[in-house]
C-alpha cells in the first residue's frame, strides 16, 4: 500500500500531500504522523496541500483529526498552501477547520512552527515537554 | 426550456477507490463544458460529498454524469443512486451537522449550497437518489 512520506526537519515534521487521498491513505498518515511525533518529540507538524485539488468533508475531517491527536502530543499543526478555489469551495461547504492554523504557504507555515519553538527555547524549557503553557 | 443531455455514462461507488474515481470523472467533464476553476473545484467537492453518502449510508450504488444542454447554455448533471436503507425524514437530513454515521454531517447540505440545482428523492428501505447540477 501506499504511503505517504514523512520528513523531520529540525522540531518539525513535513508532510506534502501530492495524490487524491482515500480512505486507507489517509488513515495511514494519521497512524504514521502520531508515531512519528511520538519518536521524534517533533513539536510542530506542517502539512502543505497545495497538490490538493479539492478538501471535502472527509479530508477536512482528517485535518481536524491529525491537529487534535497531535495536540495532544503537544504538537502543534499548519495546514500551508490551500489553493483559492479549495479555500472557497471549504467556506460555502461549511466546513470549519477547527484547532488548526493555516498559513498561505511553506514558508509563512515553517516560520509559525519555528516562531513556536523559539518562543520555548527563550522560555528556558527547549526541548521540556512538561512546559506549562498560559 | 428543454435540458437535452449530449453525453452520459455510469460509474460504480463500492469503494473508497470508486469515490475517487468519481472525482475524476467529474473533473474531467467539467473541465470539458468550460467551467472556471471555482465551479470546477465546487462540483468536483459536492459530487466526493455525494459519493461518499452513497458509499458509507447507501451501501453503494453508482452516479451518473450527463452533459447537458439547455439552448446556449451547457451543464454538468450528477445523479447519486443506491438501494440502501432510504432517509426517513430528509429535512432532517439536510440539516448541517446532522449525521446518522459518525461524519460531519455537511454531506447532503454542503452538496446543495455547491450546486446550481439539487434534488432528492428518497424511499425508506428502498433507496435514495440524489441529483445535483453546475451549469456554465
Amino acid at each position: 500500500m501506499d504511503r505517504i512520506p514523512i520528513l523531520k526537519l529540525g522540531g518539525a515534521l513535513i508532510v506534502t500531500i501530492q495524490v487524491d487521498m482515500h480512505d486507507r491513505l489517509a488513515l495511514a498518515l494519521e497512524e504514521d504522523l502520531t508515531a512519528m511525533i511520538v519518536r521524534t518529540g517533533a513539536r510542530g507538524v506542517l502539512l502543505e496541500i497545495s497538490a490538493l485539488e479539492i478538501v471535502d468533508s472527509f479530508i477536512g475531517r482528517m485535518l481536524v483529526s491529525i491537529a487534535a491527536v497531535s495536540r495532544v502530543l503537544d504538537a502543534e499543526t499548519v495546514v500551508a498552501g490551500m489553493r483559492p478555489a479549495v479555500a472557497i469551495t471549504l467556506v460555502e461547504l461549511g466546513l470549519e477547520l477547527t484547532g488548526i492554523k493555516t498559513a498561505l504557504n511553506v514558508e509563512r507555515g515553517m516560520a509559525l512552527i519555528q516562531a513556536r519553538l523559539a518562543e520555548e527555547e527563550e522560555d528556558g524549557h527547549g526541548g521540556d515537554r512538561d512546559r506549562y503553557e498560559g | 426550456m428543454t435540458v437535452t443531455v449530449t453525453k452520459a455514462d455510469t460509474l460504480p461507488i463500492h469503494s473508497g477507490d470508486d469515490v475517487v474515481r468519481v472525482r475524476q470523472r467529474v473533473r474531467a467533464l467539467a473541465i470539458e463544458i468550460g467551467l472556471g476553476l471555482v465551479d470546477q473545484t465546487k462540483i468536483i467537492t459536492a459530487a466526493s460529498e455525494l459519493a461518499r453518502n452513497t458509499l458509507d449510508y447507501g451501501g453503494g450504488g453508482d452516479m451518473r454524469a450527463e452533459i447537458v444542454q439547455a439552448g446556449m447554455r451547457k451543464g454538468l448533471r450528477l445523479t447519486f443512486e443506491d438501494q440502501g436503507p432510504g432517509i426517513a425524514d430528509i429535512d432532517q437530513a439536510m440539516t448541517d451537522h446532522y449525521t446518522s454515521g459518525g461524519g460531519l454531517g455537511l454531506g447532503l447540505g454542503g452538496a446543495k449550497r455547491l450546486s446550481n440545482e439539487f434534488h432528492i428523492e428518497s424511499t425508506p428501505g428502498a433507496g435514495t437518489r440524489v441529483t445535483i447540477a453546475r451549469w456554465k
